[in-house]
């Protein structure tokens, strides 16, 4: 008995030290970004590593208000991203739901087409879209990104939003109609609010598509006017000497509010994720 | 039955039509451009030229060298994917039991998935630097072993991309995989614990073969995610330096579109990506016979 007492000990203890161990792997990077963030001007090249920096201070958040484009940026990204979120979720929930509860032809070869799109190198569309946005005259606008993030965003939130709504019984709209609801009442009254997981996946998903983006941003932003916040801070760590304190003290902010929404949603995101391509 | 059509219209129009400019016309345009002879001098009047692009590809030289960025693909994708799953598995494997602070932890592992891909990129470019990067400091204070060229030589520099991604990847396979592992019913490791099996054999008996059906769709999704990750490649080794020996397929075609605008010859290579996913993709469905149930 006492034998498997300690056996029993010793197996919650390496759990906890491995688990330890991969949560400080986790942690790292972010406490470099805060330890660079709270860094004095003349200690940014520091090569010691402290928890916290000595004489730590916030004058890097305070330049960063003050001397940059830090707020336009913000201004910028917000709204691309309530764009393509707005965009995502009114698309998706009313496509997704005519794949899910209609059957006719072409419906196979839609599904599949969307499903295929995940395969296609970013380029595969960034090209040929960078060369009509030129054509168009829609380089150096925010209607630009805002397309090629839709194009990349909405395939998947369809896919998601009708995995979803597969999991919800038809039996409930029938109900709603013997009750004298028509069909599409009975989507906006009865189907839409039981979907709101979904919707929160869609527009989660939607706007960290917009808010994290870089490398299409690089190619169609080119005036620093309209920068969204990527390449903001990109352009902190591409100049001469890189501007780490300035960078630090942008990625936390810019982090934090996705972050805490990511981890808040996590369950969710994930049973959309495993509904969308394991139920279909 | 009129009504029906009206109905299915509503519904689906919209996305159709949206879909149709952003997706559908781009994608035939690249096919197009494909067989095309496009550059940044003949944008204005290019010709179709038939196959001589994807002959370019396969048999010209090219700097890098195609198939050598080919191969680098593979190792990229394969020990990438490699670690994703067997750490985000052994993770959940380790979260799965009664343990004080488990939603602590699991909070914590998620946090790489969490943040934005281009700071983690940006974030560990700062940490590999030589003399002032934090991974140095451990190597060469801490531990004593000489500090190691991260970014200025080509195996280092591809080492360092794929920590990177290594670290960023991991979460998602174990929040699958944890997910995947709660919806085992409790029932089976007590009719095993009954019949005397040990951990490692309940984990071997039980768990793996039940979790496979969640975890064969997201090994395919990481696949292609990892295959076509342009981020961390281009932001960590800033554009495939030293001297465009860290390139991956997808950082390949985007500098040989966007630096050295050859529209066509990317065009091409993009196709072939695409078409080598593709193939992979319907390869390991039909094998794993994970879609059965997908329509």
């Amino acid at each position: 008995m006492d034998q498997q007492r300690l056996t029993r000990i010793l197996a919650t203890a390496t759990t906890h030290i491995l688990l330890v161990l991969f949560a400080v792997f986790a942690v790292f990077p972010i406490w470099q970004i805060v330890n660079i963030s709270l860094r004095p001007g003349d200690q940014l090249l520091s090569s010691t590593l402290e928890l916290i920096p000595s004489n730590a201070t916030l004058e890097n958040y305070e330049r960063l208000f003050t001397e940059t484009e830090f707020l336009r940026w913000i201004g910028n990204s917000v709204f691309v991203a309530f764009a393509v979120t707005a965009t995502g979720v009114v698309l998706a929930s009313t496509a997704g739901y005519g794949f899910s509860r209609f059957r006719f032809t072409g419906r196979n070869f839609g599904l599949l087409t969307l499903l295929t799109t995940q395969m296609f190198p970013a380029t595969m569309l960034l090209l040929p879209m960078y060369i009509m946005l030129i054509t168009l005259g829609l380089i150096n606008t925010f209607l630009g990104v805002i397309i090629v993030y839709s194009a990349t965003a909405l395939p998947f939130c369809i896919w998601t939003m009708k995995g979803y709504y597969d999991t919800i019984p038809v039996s409930l709209e029938e109900a709603a109609r013997i009750d004298g609801c028509g069909r599409f009442q009975a989507f906006s009254r009865i189907i839409l609010p039981l979907a709101a997981p979904a919707l929160v996946i869609t527009a989660l998903f939607s706007f960290m598509t917009a808010w994290s983006e870089y490398i299409v941003a690089a190619q169609i932003l080119q005036d620093s006017q309209l920068w969204t916040l990527p390449l903001g801070l990109k352009s902190f760590e591409a100049s001469m000497s890189t501007q780490w304190g300035l960078y630090g003290s942008a990625s936390l902010i810019v982090m934090v509010p996705v972050v805490l929404l990511f981890l808040a949603l996590s369950r969710w995101l994930v049973s959309g994720l495993t509904l969308g391509s394991v139920k279909g | 039955m009129e009504k029906r059509r009206l109905l299915i219209t509503f519904f689906l129009a919209p996305s159709f039509v949206v879909l149709a400019g952003v997706v559908l016309y781009p994608f035939l345009y690249n096919v197009v451009l494909s067989f095309g002879n496009m550059n940044l001098t003949t944008i204005r009047h290019w010709d179709l030229i038939g196959f001589r692009q994807y002959v370019k590809i396969f048999t010209e030289p090219s700097q890098p060298d195609f198939y050598t960025v080919f191969w680098k693909t593979i190792v990229w994708t394969v020990v990438n994917v490699f670690f994703h799953v067997v750490l985000g598995v052994f993770l959940a494997l380790l979260l799965n039991q009664k343990l004080r602070g488990k939603s602590i932890y699991r909070t914590i592992l998620i946090l790489p998935w969490a943040i934005p891909q281009y700071i983690v990129a940006l974030t560990w470019r700062g940490m590999f630097n030589y003399e002032y990067g934090s991974l140095n400091i451990m190597i060469n204070k801490y531990l004593g072993l000489p500090a190691v060229e991260w970014l200025k030589s080509p195996t280092e520099a591809f080492l360092a991309c794929i920590l990177t991604n290594v670290w960023l990847g991991f979460p998602f396979m174990m929040v699958i995989a944890l997910g995947a592992m709660q919806s085992i019913p409790h029932e089976l490791y007590e009719a095993a614990a009954i019949d005397g099996a040990r951990w490692w054999h309940r984990i071997r008996m039980i768990t793996l073969p039940l979790i496979r059906p969640i975890m064969v769709p997201a090994i395919t999704l990481g696949t292609i995610w990892t295959f076509n990750n342009l981020n961390i490649v281009w932001l960590v080794s800033n554009a495939g330096e030293p001297a465009d020996n860290t390139h991956i397929l997808v950082s390949f075609v985007y500098k040989a579109a966007f630096n050295f605008y050859g529209y066509s010859y990317a065009a091409a290579l993009s196709m072939v990506i695409f078409v080598i996913l593709l193939l992979f993709s319907l390869a390991f469905l039909r094998t794993t016979r994970a879609t059965e149930a997908a329509f």
